[in-house]
């Protein structure tokens, strides 16, 4: 490789020796790429007239009123797609064309990214199959038809714990035989080096966009930014222009689930332990043994055992604090954005929007910027049935009661 | 005798007897410590000259559906790296002389500490450790380790190695060098391809440990056609753990095991007669 593949100690490139090449050549394609204004402007075109960017600031009137700080939101439910992913995906999508490569393949856990890769797949005309738990194939159906209509393929994967974990071993298995003409379009700054730097790179137009934009309406930097994070890298998209304020904290959101202490969440920087997942050194829930735990949280995206090793880096040295946001908080902040605004927001979102407004309530800042990293729709059945007669956010009456696996110690 | 040496007399005593190495693969405590116990005992009497034994875990990102199934299996039954240990010291207590090495992935390494791990595999009687998903610029720390603790360090040489790669691994991998012989996860669909030949002449030609050529080999052809490679022998994985999963639950009798690698062991020879049904 010829970058640094570590956020300090964390990252790394843990593939099997068959893989090395192929990420070498994806490395070498992503630095020329970004040395290439014709490259830069094809992405900037795509961006804009096909993916609507850029994305509003939206202030809120109403979303945690009366508690005398000011909410913003940075608006990429608005982004075609219905979440941040297109962003990466049209990179990446056009990097894969770059490269040569007539197939992508990608996993998916809620669908958004698998959504982004098959729009990205039909723009440029490239064979596209997605793997996806077949756990999350049953809790996110509209999504699988959205990929559908798109012309990508659509497997449900059976081992493991069927969600998201086992949809990534499934994409990393098929590249072990497939690289020579396939891309595995990634969708977070998890993976092995270089997908969280280049991850990270793609998503870093969200901040850009946002502090522009702040500084132009309110006249100063926001107080903090909030985002949820699973994988990261709606997290990483905002916080990396701000990083060098050193006066704007940047606080991550994890799922909490059912509790930190229930043993059922995702929140691996508060709870996780140093392990090797995914091509990653990083922080993981798991056993003493090492075997990787299943994670659980109402939001299908923050559903992860694992983290981008960059957010375990800004955790370590400071730079970045995390939280985590409990299936209840998280799906009263979903209720009250719509009821105060009229946005439906995604139920990863939602998580930071329940940071926020405790920060807001507790009169911990002034001013929040929130990155609404997706829009809701795809969670209104999830919805519907934690708001029916006797049902509560808590393990065991979300649609996903009763996936198989949950079990492993 | 620890670490290489196992190997080096094994592979002294095979080329005076002109015959190449036969190592079978399975999963630890699949699909529960007794039967794997009785399974790879079973291995052994048909002749395998040394063992590769899979420590489960939980996410075996190069393994196709036959392991993957193995290593849930054996984590369902409740098996626990302890427990691991405990069977490879049984086999090495029972065969002195017989090479184990072991399968496993970064995160159960790095779980356990790299120092605690390979000591762990050393006090248990393992002659070497693989670690699938640590390649050759991420092995440094596995390497050092496993010299400490007296271990082999075994390393992988797929298809797609870059000559840096393949130098690497003959001036570092100790005891056999592990050549896959195809793209892909492991599993029987795929039988290995013509590539590895190459492999195997870059290997010897920079003295490399001796190369056994693995992924998809399943039938006593491909034993000979690794050997005609000019590797010294071939790891058959797969094909092994597909008949521990047709064992009947609670069978002791895995005396198909030891048949499956007496015909394996007869392509492995010079001038075998075809292998008897």
């Amino acid at each position: 490789m010829k970058l640094d593949t570590r956020y300090g100690t964390w990252g790394g490139v843990f593939v099997p020796e068959l893989l090395v090449p192929a990420l070498e050549q994806l490395e070498a394609a992503f630095v020329e790429a970004r040395a290439d204004a014709a490259f830069g402007a094809r992405l900037d075109a795509l961006l804009r007239d096909y993916a609507g960017r850029p994305t509003p600031l939206t202030r809120c009137e109403r979303f945690g009123g009366g508690a005398g700080a000011a909410i913003w939101l940075k608006r990429e439910d608005l982004l075609h797609g219905g979440a941040h992913k297109t962003n990466q995906a049209l990179a990446q999508a056009l990097l894969a064309q770059r490269m040569g490569k007539r197939r992508l393949i990608a996993e998916t856990g809620a669908g958004q990214h698998g959504v982004a890769t098959a729009m990205a797949g039909a723009l440029l005309g490239l064979e596209t199959r997605v793997y996806m738990g077949a756990a999350d194939v049953t809790r996110q159906r509209p999504n699988v038809l959205r990929m559908e209509l798109m012309g990508a393929e659509v497997v449900p994967v059976e081992s493991g714990s069927r969600t998201l974990k086992d949809a990534i071993n499934a994409a990393l298995r098929d590249w072990a035989g497939s690289y020579e003409h396939t891309h595995y379009l990634l969708g977070s700054v998890t993976g092995p080096h270089p997908y969280p730097l280049m991850v990270r790179e793609f998503q870093r137009v969200i901040g850009r966009e946002a502090r522009a934009q702040f500084l132009a309406a309110a006249g100063a930097l926001p107080d903090v930014v909030v985002a949820c994070v699973g994988g990261g890298s709606n997290a990483i998209g905002i916080f990396s222009d701000f990083i060098p304020d050193a006066g704007v904290r940047l606080v991550g959101v994890e799922a909490a689930g059912a509790g930190l202490d229930s043993g059922r969440h995702g929140a691996t920087l508060a709870r996780g332990a140093p392990g090797v997942l995914h091509g990653a050194h990083t922080l993981l829930l798991q056993d003493g043994d090492g075997q990787v735990s299943e994670s659980h949280s109402i939001a299908a995206g923050l559903d992860y055992p694992g983290v981008g090793p960059e957010h375990v880096r800004l955790k370590e040295t400071g730079r970045a604090s995390y939280v985590a946001c409990g299936d209840a908080e998280a799906l009263a902040a979903f209720e009250e954005l719509a009821r105060t605004e009229g946005i439906i927001p995604a139920l990863e979102s939602a998580h930071a929007l329940a940071e926020a407004l405790r920060l807001a309530r507790e009169g911990l800042a002034a001013r929040i910027l929130v990155n609404l990293s997706g829009r809701g729709d795809k969670d209104l059945d999830t919805v519907a049935a934690l708001r029916r007669p006797g049902a509560q956010a808590a393990p065991g009456n979300g649609p996903e009661a009763g996936a198989p696996g949950g079990g492993r110690p | 005798m620890s670490g290489a040496g196992r190997y080096a007399a094994m592979f002294a005593a095979l080329a005076r007897r002109g015959e190449g190495a036969v190592v079978p693969f399975a999963v630890l405590g699949d699909p529960d410590m007794e039967t794997s116990h009785a399974v790879l005992e079973a291995l052994v009497a048909g002749g395998a000259d040394a063992l590769e034994v899979g420590l489960p875990f939980s996410d075996p990102i190069a393994d196709g559906p036959a392991i993957q199934a193995a290593d849930t299996r054996a984590l369902k039954a409740g098996a626990r790296t302890a427990a691991c240990w405990e069977l490879v010291r049984a086999l090495r207590s029972a065969h002195p002389a017989l090479p184990i090495g072991v399968l496993c992935y970064a995160n159960l390494a790095v779980r356990a500490g790299l120092p605690r791990f390979y000591r762990d595999a050393a006090a248990a009687g393992a002659d070497s450790v693989l670690v699938a998903d640590a390649p050759m610029d991420e092995a440094e720390p596995f390497r050092a380790a496993a010299r400490e603790a007296g271990v082999a360090f075994v390393a992988m040489v797929p298809p797609s190695a870059t000559p840096r790669v393949v130098a690497a691994v003959a001036r570092h991998a100790e005891g056999y060098t592990y050549v896959v012989s195809r793209p892909g996860v492991t599993g029987t669909d795929a039988a290995p391809r013509q590539g590895a030949a190459e492999l195997v002449r870059a290997l010897k030609r920079l003295a490399a440990a001796p190369p056994l050529v693995g992924f998809g080999v399943s039938t006593p052809a491909h034993v000979r056609e690794a050997l005609a490679t000019g590797a010294a022998g071939a790891i058959t994985g797969s094909a092994v753990v597909e008949r521990v999963a047709h064992l009947r639950p609670g069978a002791r009798d895995a005396t198909v095991l030891t048949a499956f690698i007496r015909e394996m062991k007869a392509a492995s020879r010079p001038a075998a007669p075809p292998a008897k049904r």
